[in-house]
């Protein structure tokens, strides 16, 4: 049981005072919670203010006909809700907090709203904003808020910065750890930083990844494109490159392989008619999967034409959401950076990735000789739960299969 | 130190000055023998003669024309306009000749002048003697553009204004005239052109204004700080134009709570280029919305004295408006 104090609230923007025209209820009755309890005219509006708690009236506190200043005591409620302990005689000003933030709870958003030059303080000194008191409208926390706090706390403040900056050097020093602040760089984590993060923990905790490697010889494929390549550059104005007749193959194969085309979706596992190719774009320190759409419906110029369309996107951020949109496999060719062989994360929530790695030539035994080819590694990262070694082998040598036959012939750049 | 009204400091500046510089001479309707209409240049035209205090037509633009072209010629005038909204017919010769006069001749030739003016309202003067002009010069280089707010500072202004080398736009409140006194030293200084003065430090609010507005702002500030224990930060302007971006953007920082004001009407004001300067330098100083003074966006000041109060921009609008930015 706790004795609340109502106040004569705010009525208009500039209003400072209201008469009370009249009391609605009399000391000892019973009210229920927005009960009006009086009339107050101002030189704005005539309102009544209603009671903010069920409970007993003890006091009355302004007579009738009186004029009160905004936030003078009118009447003493005796409620019985439950509230931290308060004096029943006595209202202190711990109630009449309280009370002003119930009173008013549209206008308590206030304190979450901070100016620039507040949210520009808390950065610079480091200062947690919901330990502040704001003293401004309706709790804003105002600049001086701020300096005032900096200029109490000050003393304290250095002194908890140095001692944890104390016990962390000590705790390295421990651990045989030597840090300097100036030897560390902070990056924020930011826009395509995070969603590459938060895409490839999904992936990867969600998709039981397996792996699997074939080689595939592609002497002819180089012999065949390095033949075309400075007609092909003179004619269309870019270049002829190895990974559209891995995209060609890989969309071949697809076709054949549909169930290497889906994706896992919880209780079934969706199938996709149209193959479109996602193909891994990177700069220093972003990487984007664009989409190459219908790729067993192009020719292997189409397909080196939309490759360096998108690179050039990527290059110059002007990749648009459509781009990155509909692929159902993905094709990521780490061979330009080197890399002969690499265990690629799924791109979800698609069922396969195929890293295409470095061509190198190799001595390899043909009819028992020696003889120099152009060799190239084909990773496959598989998902498990949608796929299954006996077909993923299948796939992958029917891949090696149209590659290793690539000629003029079989496949056509036209 | 005597005390002088705003307008005794006005006429003892040009007093000083004609006794100082031959050159300088006053032309205006009513400037001499009847010493004005407000008696600005009362006791000039005896003391210089009619040689250097003339009484010209009721033609403002040859009112400036000839100024402008005495000017030219190596004289100093000062040139009354009877009351600022009668400036209106004079404008091409201000704007086209007097403010583009050195930019056009290659720094050649410069035009000298002071064209003073009484502006402002709340004095029942109506629609045509109540008008406040300074924004319709307010974006033309090669003007300047001054608006004291106290009688020292008119004197000091006006003397600067006089050997200022180009066009001076002096506008002074006619209400001020009889309305503020105080000590003003008896020296020869002056007060430089384009510095605004920080006429009171505070860590509250900053309030920036020129003009009467300014005398207002200060007294409200005063009564702010007894009653609430308010310190206000107040910058006064002094030269409209150009503006004082050093001076405007340091007082806007000092409290991140800017309130300014005007007795012009709202929309393209003076003020509105201060907002911008705050809003452009700013940012991250900001406390609270910039909050504008001004007059309403309505023709003319009315004559009824009840609306005229609602028009005008008062003491009490101007202190409600910083309390509550104080609160804020």
């Amino acid at each position: 049981m706790t004795v609340k104090t109502v106040t004569m609230p705010q009525l208009g923007e500039s209003v400072t005072e209201g008469t009370i025209s009249q009391w609605l209820i009399n000391v000892g009755d019973s009210i229920e919670k927005y009960q009006p309890l009086l009339e107050v005219m101002t030189d704005k509006v005539n309102a009544e203010v209603p009671a903010l708690y069920s409970g007993e009236i003890v006091e009355l506190l302004a007579t009738e006909d009186q004029t009160v200043n905004v936030g003078t005591p009118l009447c003493l409620i005796k409620t019985f809700e439950k509230q931290e302990e308060v004096a029943v005689s006595a209202p202190s000003e711990v109630v009449k907090e309280s009370e002003t933030t119930e009173e008013k709870p549209e206008q308590s958003s206030m304190k979450k709203r901070y100016s620039p030059a507040v949210l520009t303080l808390a950065h610079e000194h480091g200062i947690n904003l919901d330990t502040i008191k704001g003293t401004g409208l309706a709790g804003r926390i105002t600049r001086k808020d701020i300096q005032n706090y900096l200029n109490t706390n000050q003393v304290t403040t250095t002194e908890v910065t140095e001692s944890e900056a104390h016990n962390t050097e000590q705790a390295n020093q421990e651990m045989g750890i030597y840090t300097n602040q100036s030897t560390k760089r902070e990056i924020p984590v930011t826009g395509i930083r995070k969603a590459i993060a938060t895409n490839m923990v999904r992936a990867k905790t969600e998709i039981p990844h397996a792996w699997m490697m074939i080689e595939v010889d592609v002497t002819d494929l180089v012999s065949y494109r390095n033949a075309e390549k400075d007609k092909f550059k003179e004619e269309e104005g870019y270049n002829l490159s190895y990974f559209a007749f891995f995209l060609n193959a890989v969309a071949k194969a697809l076709k054949k392989f549909p169930e290497l085309n889906s994706s896992w979706q919880g209780d079934k596992i969706v199938q996709h008619k149209d193959i479109n190719l996602s193909v891994a774009v990177g700069n220093e320190t972003e990487l984007y999967v664009p989409v190459i759409h219908h790729v067993d419906e192009k020719s292997i110029k189409g397909i080196a034409k939309e490759v360096n369309e998108l690179a050039y996107k990527a290059k110059h951020g002007k990749l648009t959401q459509k781009d990155m949109e509909g692929g159902t496999f993905t094709v990521n060719n780490t061979g330009t950076f080197g890399s002969v062989q690499s265990m690629g994360v799924i791109n979800y929530p698609q069922a396969a990735i195929l890293q295409v790695e470095s061509i190198v030539k190799k001595p390899v035994i043909i009819n028992d000789m020696f003889a120099a080819r152009d060799m190239v590694n084909l990773c496959l990262s598989l998902d498990h739960r949608v796929l299954d070694g006996v077909i993923c082998g299948r796939f992958m040598s029917h891949v090696k299969e149209i590659l290793e036959n690539i000629s003029g012939k079989t496949t056509p750049i036209y | 130190m005597p005390v002088l009204t705003y307008i005794e400091a006005i006429n003892l500046a040009m007093k000083e000055e004609m006794a100082r510089d031959d050159r300088v001479f006053i032309l205006g309707e009513d400037v001499g023998k009847r010493g004005g209409v407000f008696r600005a240049t009362e006791g000039l035209y005896e003391q210089f003669g009619e040689q250097r205090v003339i009484d010209t037509p009721l033609a403002e633009s040859a009112i400036a024309g000839v100024g402008i072209g005495a000017a030219m010629y190596g004289m100093i005038p000062i040139a009354e306009i009877q009351f600022a909204d009668f400036i209106l017919p004079a404008v091409n010769q201000i704007i086209s000749e007097a403010a583009k006069l050195r930019y056009r001749s290659n720094n050649d030739w410069s035009c000298p002048i002071t064209i003073r003016a009484p502006y402002g309202g709340g004095v029942h003067g109506a629609l045509y003697h109540s008008q406040s002009m300074e924004a319709i010069f307010a974006n033309q280089p090669g003007l300047k553009i001054v608006m004291p707010s106290n009688p020292t500072d008119a004197k000091g202004l006006l003397k600067a204004a006089i050997r200022d080398p180009d066009p001076v736009l002096f506008f002074e409140h006619k209400r001020a005239y009889r309305l503020l006194k105080e000590d003003v030293p008896e020296n020869d200084d002056i007060i430089p052109l384009g510095q605004a003065n920080l006429v009171r430090e505070g860590t509250d609010i900053t309030v920036i204004s020129y003009g009467l507005t300014l005398h207002f702002a200060k007294e409200a500030a005063e009564e702010l700080k007894n009653e609430h224990g308010i310190e206000s930060h107040i910058l006064d302007l002094r030269t409209v134009y150009p503006l004082d971006q050093t001076a405007i953007i340091k007082a806007a920082q000092k409290t991140g709570k800017v309130i300014l004001i005007t007795e012009d009407n709202l929309e393209g004001s003076i003020i509105s280029e201060v907002s911008a300067i705050i809003g452009e330098n700013c940012l991250f100083d900001l406390d609270a919305p910039i909050k504008r003074i001004a007059g309403p966006n309505v023709p003319a000041m009315p004559y009824a004295p009840s609306l005229e109060k609602a028009f005008m921009v008062s003491q009490e609008k101007i202190k409600q408006a910083m309390l509550d930015l104080a609160l804020f």
